[in-house]
């Protein structure tokens, strides 16, 4: 006979190993705020910009090819994904991409050619039953050649561009495959008559359970709160096979509100930390990851006619009289200093002659070169925006540099307009009344890709209102070099032409740049295995919890 | 009464019809592209004119406009740019979680609202009075949203007693309370402000009136007198109170957003961002539809509390 004390000690070692065992299991659920006021789209091509991407594209789903996302120390570069190898054909507008065998979808179906062949269609192939216009515009300006896909066997597929282009690799790592069959059975289920009806409501139905064949599967999604991920345990790849059994997106939009919630333990990692609550996080045991993004916070300058930017001393002279390090300190550390569009080290950086260090009495010497002074400044205007995505703090990160440059001889008037404005005025340039007189735009921008990094900045194909050139930088030189990067399609070759193109621009300074955005994310002290690489993304499926 | 009510009724067509004109106006006039979330500032001009067509905005202003009006008409307010679900199914979820803080912050006001509206009309220029007319003037003074997130650090990020966003696990009624008690705390420091000067000035005027010294002559008791002076302030009071719940149910996009409480106000600060067209203009349309069906009941309750009200 047991007696009362061995049985209350019996019963609660049971309860306390049970409530051990919940917290245990409590413990592996990840909870993210996000920045985003939505769940980003889930059926395959998100939307919210590269915060899409980051957690409702690279989790759930697989592309061709993808970025590598182990390293913190080096940039991150494409590797294979669920293609293995890539060739081009002898015309330079045909692709070959042999792909992975035995990739599963989340629902089973197999990972083959006809897949992607549809993932392709879905956004280019307006006569295919599952084209989607909504899943367009995110998709396709991200990979301006791209025309067709044909499938050559069971596991090769054929992609076709419009013109010989080395960069179509890296443009589609933001194709994102997903599963035709789990398609084809929501458009079986859809319940309209007419077909365009019966596809968008397959496909609101696929957003709301979706299946790719990434290292987390989809449990559960309640739009605007919360979006539920469940792992993959038999995802391809062994080394990103999640170690976290649930992570939980949640859209938190207003910094202070993300800050509250880390602090009171409702969730565990935030995006974008409230900066001026840096300190306040550490203190209470939280970690801060940064590393440099491929992001830039420029002033992109104008050379149309009577801009005080096409003498080259002005532009070198404004890149060199900004203490970037004193900024970053006003920042509480959250940005990188930006000496070029990309920093040295990096395989597209080049050996330019100009460098954009931190030298004042060079900037005046040049100006005063130029016919400026102190009782004769130039005056400059530039527009730019109080807030908006990636924009950073515009507004007082402008201030410092309008003060900066104040003691160059510049007298900087800035024109805040709503972010949407300045967006717009972006494609029309700045030659169009939108500019408002500006001599130069301050929009920021992702600089992963060859293409939005440098292409659309410097090429006369890219004048406006075509793309974002908006202040007609280039001449046929420099077209020249553009031409060259993407007819090389030896990876190295590319990279090396790349990189001339880029000495061009920095020699040329098409741009006063100022800051590189560092991604700063807090998290609990529980999350372990946090790699924050160079780049916009960031690995979930490699972390665990304690 | 009836005939009243069909008039009204009559009379919320133009009105509803007026409010989606100029929302339509004012959102087509402002700066942005209405394919803002789905079309990257970089995309090629040719993928803006196919994508333009293929949503229909292509078209001149009257003919989308009228074939927004159309749907509309069958209740069906068309599908959000950003996000592709039904505005219908957005808009409807929306007030319902709005609709939830609201009516508690209204019945948080107006409890308060009264109580301190009814204590310093009573006892008119004592220290009561200018504690509960200081409280009041607060309320409606104090910027809600600065209210919200010193609520968010005390109760949530140091004391930890309070979850600071979200609406929480629907499963557990409590935890679905709790996660409600800041932003209605919040939301409900205005209608009460409002309540408590208008319950004020109505209580000191009543109190000057023939009548309630007539009563006084007569040998009724102050707790009497109290009874007749809320029954008089009561009608005036719920109307300030039904228009409130009004202002709330659509001005509430501050509050929505420091805590990110998915109501209306944050469904719409996301439409207007994101320049979602039909998103917009279907929230727009349903608050407009119930403030003046709200208007209306509240018309109605007065004349039940007060039958000199007559509507004819």
């Amino acid at each position: 006979m047991l007696s009362r004390h061995t049985l209350a000690l019996g019963l609660g070692l049971m309860m306390t190993t049970a409530l051990a065992g919940i917290a245990s299991a409590q413990e592996k659920t990840l909870r993210i705020a996000m920045t985003a006021a939505d769940i980003p789209r889930t059926l395959g091509q998100p939307d919210q910009g590269f915060e899409g991407n980051r957690f409702t594209g690279i989790p759930i789903y697989d592309s061709l090819v993808q970025w590598d996302l182990s390293k913190e120390k080096e940039p991150s570069v494409p590797i294979p994904g669920l293609a293995t190898e890539w060739s081009v054909g002898e015309d330079k507008t045909k692709w070959t991409f042999k792909l992975r065998p035995g990739v599963k979808f989340h629902d089973g179906s197999p990972v083959n050619a006809a897949a992607v062949v549809w993932n392709v269609q879905k956004v280019l192939d307006k006569s295919a039953p599952h084209f989607d216009a909504s899943q367009v515009g995110v998709t396709a300006s991200r990979m301006p050649t791209l025309r067709s896909a044909k499938a050559i066997d069971d596991m090769t597929v054929e992609l076709t561009t419009s013109e010989p282009d080395s960069f179509l690799p890296i443009n589609i790592t933001n194709l994102f495959m997903a599963s035709p069959a789990h398609w084809e059975a929501k458009f079986k289920a859809a319940s309209a008559s007419d077909p365009a009806e019966k596809a968008k409501q397959a496909w609101t139905a696929f957003a709301a359970d979706p299946s790719g064949s990434g290292p987390f599967k989809v449990t559960r999604f309640v739009p605007r709160e919360r979006l539920e991920l469940a792992a993959n345990d038999a995802y391809w790849d062994e080394k990103r096979r999640p170690k976290i059994a649930k992570v939980v997106l949640i859209p938190l939009p207003e910094a202070n509100a993300r800050t509250a919630a880390l602090l009171s333990g409702q969730v565990d990692w935030i995006e974008a930390p409230a900066p001026d609550a840096a300190a306040q996080i550490k203190s209470r045991g939280f970690k801060i990851y940064q590393n440099v993004q491929p992001h830039n916070w420029p002033w992109q300058l104008s050379f149309a006619e009577g801009s005080p930017w096409l003498d080259k001393r002005v532009r070198h002279a404004a890149n060199l009289c900004i203490n970037r390090s004193e900024l970053k300190e006003a920042l509480n550390g959250m940005m990188a200093e930006a000496t070029a569009t990309y920093e040295p080290g990096h395989p597209w950086y080049g050996n330019p002659t100009f460098k954009a260090k931190y030298d004042p009495a060079a900037g005046k010497k040049l100006m005063t070169e130029a016919g400026f002074s102190a009782s004769k400044p130039l005056k400059v205007k530039v527009q730019t925006s109080a807030s908006g995505s990636g924009q950073m703090q515009p507004l007082p990160m402008n201030e410092f540099v309008q003060q900066a440059l104040k003691d160059c001889y510049f007298d900087v008037e800035l024109d805040v307009v709503e972010w949407n404005t300045l967006f717009n005025s972006w494609r029309l340039g700045a030659k169009d009344p939108a500019a408002r007189g500006s001599h130069a735009t301050n929009v920021s921008f992702a600089s992963m890709d060859p293409f939005f990094g440098m292409v659309r900045f410097s090429s006369t194909k890219a004048f406006p209102p075509v793309s974002n050139n908006w202040g007609y930088y280039g001449n046929a030189e420099i077209d020249k070099l553009i031409a060259d990067a993407r007819t090389t399609f030896d990876d190295k070759a590319r990279d090396v032409a790349l990189a001339k193109l880029h000495t061009r621009i920095v020699d040329d300074a098409p741009f006063v740049w100022i800051a590189h955005d560092v991604g700063p994310r807090a998290m609990s002290a529980k999350v372990k295995g946090v790699v924050q690489p160079q780049s916009w993304f960031i690995d979930i499926a490699t972390m665990s919890m304690d | 009464m009836l005939v009243y009510l069909a008039r009204r009724v009559v009379y919320t067509i133009p009105i509803l019809l007026g409010v989606s004109l100029v929302c339509f106006a004012l959102v087509h006039i402002a700066p942005g592209d209405p394919l803002v979330s789905v079309l990257p500032p970089d995309a090629s001009a040719e993928l803006q004119a196919q994508l333009r067509a293929l949503y229909g905005f292509d078209q001149p202003y009257i003919v989308q406009f009228l074939r927004w009006l159309g749907r509309a008409l069958q209740g069906d307010l068309g599908t959000s740019i950003a996000s592709g679900r039904s505005v219908t199914t957005e808009v409807v979820t929306a007030v319902g979680y709005t609709l939830r803080i609201a009516v508690l912050a209204t019945l948080i006001g107006f409890f308060f609202g009264s109580l301190f509206g009814f204590v310093a009309g009573y006892y008119r220029g004592s220290a009561m009075d200018r504690i509960a007319s200081f409280v009041s003037v607060l309320g409606v003074s104090v910027p809600h949203y600065w209210l919200g997130m010193v609520l968010v650090i005390i109760f949530a990020a140091i004391l930890g007693w309070l979850p600071p966003t979200g609406k929480g696990d629907e499963s557990s009624l409590w935890e679905s309370f709790r996660h409600m008690i800041l932003p209605a705390v919040t939301m409900s420091v205005i209608p009460m402000g409002i309540v408590a000067r208008t319950v004020r000035a109505l209580v000191a005027d009543i109190l000057s009136q023939e009548f309630v010294v007539g009563l006084r002559a007569k040998g009724l008791t102050d707790a009497g007198i109290f009874r007749h002076v809320v029954k008089n302030a009561a009608p005036t009071a719920l109307a300030v109170m039904g228009l409130q719940l009004g202002y709330l149910l659509g001005g509430s996009i501050l509050i929505e957003t420091v805590f990110s409480w998915p109501g209306t106000g944050f469904v719409l600060n996301n439409a207007i961002f994101q320049r979602d067209l039909p998103l917009l203009q279907g929230t727009i349309l349903v608050l407009a539809l119930f403030f003046v069906i709200l208007n209306l009941l509240v018309d109605m309750l007065q004349t039940a509390l007060d039958p000199r009200i007559q509507r004819s």
